[in-house]
C-alpha cells in the first residue's frame, strides 16, 4: 500500500513549512547543470534566474539544446541541478532528497510529455487514477477525463486513441491530482495544427479551472500569443522575457 | 477496487504471456527435479525400513558348516542379541522346464510350524508348505519368471538326487530383494531363485537333521554389532563359521542399498545444480525483462510514486511467475516423484510402497527459486528506479561503440555492416553477452550432465564383459576340488577353453578398516578372465602379494608395496600378512586377486580350484547345459551373455529412468532459456530494426541481425557447456561411488552433441517465433514515436 502524506506534513518532515500566498510560486537564481556523458561534458544550464506567480501561464521559447527541457526537469523535481538555487514556495528543490522530491511532484506537479508517455497496458482512466490513487485530494478521473473532452473514450486504450486524444489524456492525468504547476515539455510537438489547438484549450482550461502555474516547453513561437509570459532560452540561460499584454485564445493562433 | 498499478501488472502479465511462461517452466523445472528426486529416494527409503521392520529383517548373519541346534542358546545368550533364527541353506541345480540352461535355488529352510523369528517371509500367494506334501515356496521373482503357480511342479537336484516339489506358494523376503546366484555380477531371476522347504524336509536331505548350517540374529537397539561379531565368530568357530556379518554386508541389502545411494545421488547432486541453474537463468532472463521498462518506471517516479513503490510493484510482477513456477514445479515434482517411486517399488517388488511427503524440501525448492526471481527483478528495478526521473525516462543515451579492428580500416570492408552491427552489438555488452552466453552453457551444461551416464554405463559394460571378463561362462562347483575336475571340466560338450580359479571368503583388514570380499585366485597366463590396469592392459599376477581393485585399495587406505592382513574365513581360519602388488581397474564390485598357485600355498591346502571360466562354441551350448544339470558337483554355472544382458536390465533400468526424467527438464529449461534470450533482444532491438525497415531493409535482412546475435551466443556457449557439463559429470560420478559400483567418468562425443543438439533445436524453434513477430514489426509506429 502506499501511503498518502499530507503535503504539509511531508515537507515539514524536511524542515519546510507550507506557505499560500500571492509571493512567486518558483524563485530560481544562478542555476546550473553540467551532463557527462562518457567524455563530452555539456553545460545544460549556465545560470538561470526566474520567477513564476501562481496562476501564471509561461510559455518557454528556444532552440533545441538551449535548455529548456532541462531547466523544466529540475524545477519538476526529475533532476538535479549541479549548482543554483531552486525554490518552490519556499523549498528548496535544489538541496532535497530523493524521498522529498518524490513527494514534491506527487502532491505539487503534473507533467505533461511530448510523446504522451501513457501506460500502455492501462486504459485511458487507469492511466488518470494511476495519479489519483497516490494523490491527496485528486478530482475525480471521470471528471479530469471530461475537463479535457474525452468522457467518451474513458475505456479505450492508449493504442486505440489517436495522438492528440492521447496527449488530452496525458493533461487529465496531470491535473486530476490538482497540481500546483502544471509543466508541459512540448505537448503539441507531435501533434498537426488543429489537433495541437485542441490540446492547447484543454491545457488553457485546465489552467483557469485549477489554478496550476503552467509552463509550456514549445519550438512553437504560435503558442507564445496565449501564455502571460514568454521566456526566451538561449545556450543555457534566459536569453529575454516577455510579458503580453492580452492573452489570445488557442482557437485564435495557428501554426 | 484493484488498483490501477496493480491492473498494469496483470495486463502487462497477460502480454508478456509466452515469456512468463518459459520463465515459471524453467523455475519448475528447477524445483521439480528436487522434489521430485528427494521425493522417490525418501520414499522408497522409508518404504524399505518399514519393511524390514515389519517381517523382521535381520542385523547378522553367519554360514557355517554344521553345529547342533544345542547352539541356538548361546548364541541367544550373547550380550546384547535380541532373537535368533537358525536354519538350512543350500544351494541345488534346477531343471526348468522350457530353459536349456541349467538354474540354480537357493533351499531355505522354513522352522516347523512355519513360523519364522527373523528374515519373516511375505507370502504373496499360496500357502506355506505341507511338510508332509514335498512342497516349497518359491520367490515370487523365479516363480513370475517361470509362470509358477500354487501347484506347479519343478525338479530339484538335492544333494544328488533328483526330486520333484510342488510349489504351495509364492513369497517375498527382506533378505532377497536382490537375489544373485553365486559369482554372479547381478540378479538374475530367471536363473536363480529360492525355496523355502520345511526343516523336517530339508535337514535329513543334507544330514544335517537336528543341526543347522545358516544363522541371523537381530540385535538389541543401541548394541555395538562389532561386539557381537566377535562373540558370534568365537562361538561358531569350532563348527566351520565363515565369519559373521553384518546387514551392510549382506548381499541383496546390500546391492539395494547402492541403488537408493545412487538414487539419492540423483537426487542430491542434480536438482542443485538445476536450481542453481533455473535460478540464474530466471535472475538473468527477469532483470533484461525489466531493464526494458525503463521508461514506465521514469514515468511512474515523475508522477511522484516512490523508488520502493516501484521496486515493489515490479517485485509483484516477478513473484506472479514464481508462484506459477513453483505451482507447476510442486505438482509435477511430487506427481513424478510418486510415480518414480512406484516404477521403483516395482523394480525392486516391495510388497507395498509408503510415500513420504516432505514439507522441508518443498520449502526449500520454492524459497530458493522465489529468491532467485525477486534478487534479479530487484537488482534490475533498482538500477533504473534509483535514477533521476528524468534521465530513466529518456532513452539511454547512445553507446558509444568502437570498432573491434581498429587501426586496420581494410580489414573492416570485408565484413557486411549488418555483421559490423552484430558483433558492436556482443561486444559492447561484455557483460550481458557473457551472462546470456553462460545461460545457454548452463543449459548445454545440465543436459551433458545428465545424458554422460549412459555412455559411461557401455564403457563399463566393455571393459567389464568384452576386456576383462571374456568367459563365456563361469562353472563354481559347489565346493573346492582338486585339479583334475578342470580336465573333466575340459571335456564337457562345446568346452572350447577351461581356465581354473579359487575363490575364498575373506577379510582384508588395514589397522582399523576391514572389509569382507571374495579372494579369487586365477593362473597367470589366463587370457579368460583378465585383470586390467588403469589403462585398461591385462595384468600379469605375480608370484607373490595380492593385487586389488582401486575401490577396494582406496575403502582401506592401500597404495602399492603396503602390507595387508588376509584373515580367511573358511577351513583353518588363518591370518596371513601379504604385500599388496598392484592396484587394478574395477567397476563392479570390491575384488582382490592372487596368482592361484600361490593362494593355494598361502591357504596351506593342495592344488585345488573352485571352479572354472570357460569359452563354449555356441552352438554346443545346450548339450552342455543338458550334461552340467546332470552334474552334482556343478553348483552354478554363471553365463555372461546373460549377465551382460541383466546388468544392462538392472543397472542401465535404474539410471535410466530417473536420467529420462532429468533430460527431459533439462530440455525445458534449455528452449526456456534461449527462447527468452531471442525475446528479449528482440525487444531490446524491435525500434532499431523497424526503423531499417523504414531504410528499406527487407524482413530476411533485419531478421539476420537478431538471428546473428543468437547464434552467435548459442555457438560460443557450446565449448563452454561442454566444459560445466563435464564437470558436473565429474561430481556425480563421485556421489555415485559405491562399494559396488564405481561410475567411470566418461563423457562420450554423443553426449556433447546431443546436448548441442538439443539447445540448437530449441534455438531454431525461438528463432522461428522471433521471426514471425520480425516479420510484424510496425514501422509506422517507429515513426509516430520517438526513440
Amino acid at each position: 500500500m502506499l501511503i498518502n502524506i499530507n503535503p504539509a506534513d511531508a515537507f515539514r518532515g524536511n524542515g519546510w513549512a507550507m506557505e499560500n500566498g500571492p509571493g512567486p510560486v518558483f524563485r530560481v537564481s544562478n542555476l546550473c547543470k553540467t551532463y557527462r556523458s562518457g567524455e563530452v561534458e555539456v553545460q545544460a544550464l549556465r545560470g538561470v534566474n526566474f520567477e513564476a506567480r501562481s496562476g501564471e501561464f509561461i510559455v518557454i521559447l528556444g532552440p533545441s539544446g538551449s535548455g529548456k527541457s532541462t531547466f523544466l526537469n529540475i524545477i519538476g523535481g526529475l533532476d538535479r541541478a549541479t549548482s543554483g538555487h531552486a525554490r518552490f514556495r519556499d523549498h528548496d528543490l535544489t538541496g532535497a532528497s530523493e524521498a522529498a522530491l518524490t513527494r514534491y511532484r506527487r502532491d505539487h506537479v503534473g507533467f505533461i510529455f511530448q510523446f504522451y508517455n501513457l501506460v500502455p497496458s492501462l486504459t485511458a482512466v487507469e492511466n488518470v487514477r494511476l495519479v489519483t490513487e497516490i494523490a491527496t485530494a485528486p478530482m475525480r478521473p471521470e471528471d479530469a477525463l471530461a475537463l479535457v473532452g474525452l468522457e467518451g473514450r474513458m475505456d479505450h486504450f492508449p493504442a486505440q486513441l489517436s495522438g492528440g486524444e492521447q496527449q488530452r489524456v496525458a493533461i487529465a492525468r496531470a491535473i486530476a491530482k490538482r497540481p500546483d504547476v502544471l509543466l508541459c515539455d512540448e505537448p503539441t510537438g507531435a501533434l498537426d495544427s488543429r489537433t495541437g489547438i485542441r490540446v492547447l484549450e484543454a491545457l488553457t482550461r485546465a489552467n483557469a479551472e485549477t489554478g496550476a502555474t503552467t509552463l509550456v516547453i514549445t519550438h512553437n513561437a504560435a503558442i507564445a500569443e496565449i501564455a502571460d509570459r514568454v521566456v526566451h532560452f538561449a545556450n543555457g540561460t534566459i536569453a529575454r522575457e516577455i510579458r503580453n499584454s492580452s492573452r489570445k485564445e488557442p482557437s485564435e493562433v495557428s501554426w | 477496487m484493484i488498483r490501477a498499478l496493480d491492473i498494469k501488472m496483470l495486463r502487462d502479465l497477460r502480454r508478456l504471456w509466452p515469456q512468463a511462461l518459459a520463465i515459471a517452466l524453467v523455475m519448475a523445472a528447477g524445483v521439480a527435479t528436487l522434489v521430485l528426486g528427494v521425493g522417490a529416494y525418501q520414499s522408497l527409503s522409508a518404504t524399505r525400513e518399514r519393511y524390514y521392520e515389519a517381517n523382521h529383517f535381520a542385523d547378522v548373519f553367519a554360514g557355517l558348516t554344521r553345529a547342533p541346534l544345542a547352539l541356538k542358546r548361546d548364541a541367544e545368550a550373547i550380550n546384547g542379541v535380541a532373537a535368533v533364527e537358525t536354519r538350512i541353506e543350500k544351494i541345488a541345480l534346477a531343471d526348468m522346464p522350457g530353459m536349456s540352461e541349467p538354474a540354480s535355488v537357493l533351499l531355505v529352510s522354513l522352522p516347523e510350524g512355519g513360523r519364522q523369528v527373523l528374515n519373516r517371509i511375505y507370502l504373496r500367494s499360496g500357502r506355506l508348505p505341507d511338510p508332509q506334501a514335498g512342497e516349497a515356496v518359491a520367490s515370487s521373482g523365479f516363480a513370475k519368471a517361470h509362470g509358477l503357480a500354487e501347484g506347479s511342479m519343478i525338479r530339484v537336484l538335492i544333494n544328488g538326487r533328483q526330486r520333484d516339489i510342488r510349489i504351495s506358494g509364492t513369497a517375498l523376503s527382506p533378505e532377497f530383494i536382490y537375489t544373485l546366484g553365486p559369482g554372479a555380477l547381478m540378479p538374475d531371476e530367471r536363473r536363480f531363485g529360492i525355496l523355502w522347504l520345511p526343516e523336517v524336509v530339508l535337514g535329513p536331505s543334507y544330514d544335517l537333521d537336528g543341526a543347522f548350517n545358516s544363522l541371523s540374529l537381530s540385535l538389541v537397539r543401541g548394541v555395538n554389532p562389532d561386539t557381537v561379531i566377535a562373540s558370534l565368530d568365537n562361538l561358531l568357530d569350532r563348527y566351520g563359521g565363515q565369519g559373521a556379518y553384518r546387514r551392510k554386508d549382506q548381499q541383496s541389502h546390500a546391492f539395494l542399498d547402492a541403488e537408493l545411494q545412487q538414487l539419492r545421488s540423483m537426487s542430491r547432486i542434480l536438482p542443485p545444480i538445476f536450481l542453481l541453474v533455473s535460478a540464474f537463468l530466471v535472475n538473468m532472463t527477469l532483470s533484461r525483462l525489466i531493464s526494458l521498462e525503463r521508461e514506465q518506471i521514469g514515468l511512474l517516479k515523475a508522477m511522484g510514486y516512490s523508488s520502493f513503490a516501484v521496486v515493489r510493484h515490479y517485485g509483484g510482477f516477478v513473484t506472479l511467475i514464481a508462484l506459477a513456477g513453483i505451482a507447476i514445479g510442486l505438482v509435477a515434482g511430487i506427481w513424478l516423484g510418486a510415480g518414480m517411486a512406484k516404477l521403483y517399488a516395482k523394480f525392486f517388488s516391495f510388497p507395498f510402497l509408503v510415500f513420504t511427503r516432505n514439507p522441508a524440501v518443498y520449502g526449500t525448492a520454492a524459497g530458493a527459486t522465489y529468491a532467485a526471481a525477486l534478487f534479479g527483478a530487484v537488482n534490475a528495478v533498482r538500477e533504473v528506479a534509483w535514477l533521476s526521473p528524468a534521465v530513466a525516462m529518456s532513452p539511454p543515451a547512445p553507446q558509444k561503440y568502437r570498432r573491434m579492428l581498429d587501426g586496420l580500416p581494410d580489414l573492416r570492408i570485408r565484413f557486411s555492416q549488418s555483421a559490423v552491427m552484430v558483433t558492436r552489438h556482443l561486444t559492447h555488452w561484455p557483460f550481458r553477452t557473457a551472462s546470456s552466453v553462460l545461460g545457454v552453457s548452463l543449459s548445454v551444461a545440465i543436459l551433458v550432465g545428465s545424458l554422460w551416464s549412459f555412455g559411461s554405463i557401455d564403457h563399463m559394460i566393455d571393459v567389464t564383459f568384452r576386456r576383462s571378463d571374456r568367459q563365456d561362462a563361469a562353472i563354481t562347483f559347489t565346493e573346492a576340488r582338486p585339479q583334475s575336475a578342470l580336465f573333466a571340466v575340459r571335456r564337457l560338450p562345446g568346452v572350447m577353453q577351461a581356465e581354473p580359479f579359487r575363490a575364498v571368503a575373506v577379510k582384508f583388514r588395514n589397522g582399523p578398516v576391514e572389509r569382507r570380499v571374495s579372494l579369487v585366485g586365477r593362473r597367470q597366463d589366463a587370457t579368460l578372465a583378465q585383470v586390467l590396469d588403469g589403462d585398461l592392459r591385462p595384468v600379469v599376477l605375480p608370484r607373490h602379494g595380492v593385487v586389488m581393485s582401486d575401490s577396494l585399495a582406496r575403502l582401506l587406505r592401500l597404495r602399492t608395496g603396503d602390507m595387508v592382513t588376509i584373515e580367511v574365513l573358511e577351513g583353518r581360519r588363518e591370518h596371513h600378512r601379504v604385500p599388496v602388488s598392484s592396484i587394478v581397474t574395477g567397476f563392479i564390485g570390491l575384488t582382490a586377486y592372487m596368482e592361484i598357485e600361490a593362494m593355494n600355498s598361502l591357504l596351506g591346502e593342495s592344488p585345488v580350484i573352485s571352479g572354472t571360466y570357460i569359452a563354449l562354441d555356441a552352438g554346443k551350448r545346450d548339450g552342455l547345459f543338458a550334461t552340467l544339470k546332470e552334474t552334482p558337483a556343478a553348483g552354478f554355472i554363471s553365463l555372461q551373455y546373460i549377465a551382460l544382458q541383466k546388468f544392462r536390465e538392472t543397472l542401465a533400468q535404474n539410471v535410466t529412468i530417473m536420467i529420462s526424467v532429468y533430460a527431459a527438464l533439462a530440455a525445458i529449461i534449455a528452449f526456456g532459456v534461449v527462447y527468452n534470450f531471442a525475446r528479449i533482444s528482440l525487444s531490446e532491438q524491435g525500434r532499431e530494426m523497424a526503423s531499417l525497415r523504414v531504410l528499406g531493409f527487407t524482413k530476411a535482412e533485419i531478421s539476420s541481425l537478431l538471428l546473428g546475435e543468437l547464434a552467435i551466443v548459442v555457438l560460443m556457449a557450446q565449448p563452454l557447456g561442454w566444459g560445466i557439463g563435464y564437470t558436473f559429470a565429474y561430481v556425480m560420478t563421485e556421489g555415485f561411488k559405491t562399494e559396488l559400483y564405481r561410475v567411470p567418468l566418461v563423457v562420450n562425443r554423443n553426449v556433447y552433441a546431443w546436448a548441442s543438439l538439443i539447445v540448437f533445436a530449441a534455438a531454431a524453434v525461438s528463432g522461428l517465433i522471433v521471426r514471425r513477430r520480425i516479420d510484424r514489426l510496425d514501422m509506422i509506429e517507429v515513426l509516430k514515436t520517438r526513440e
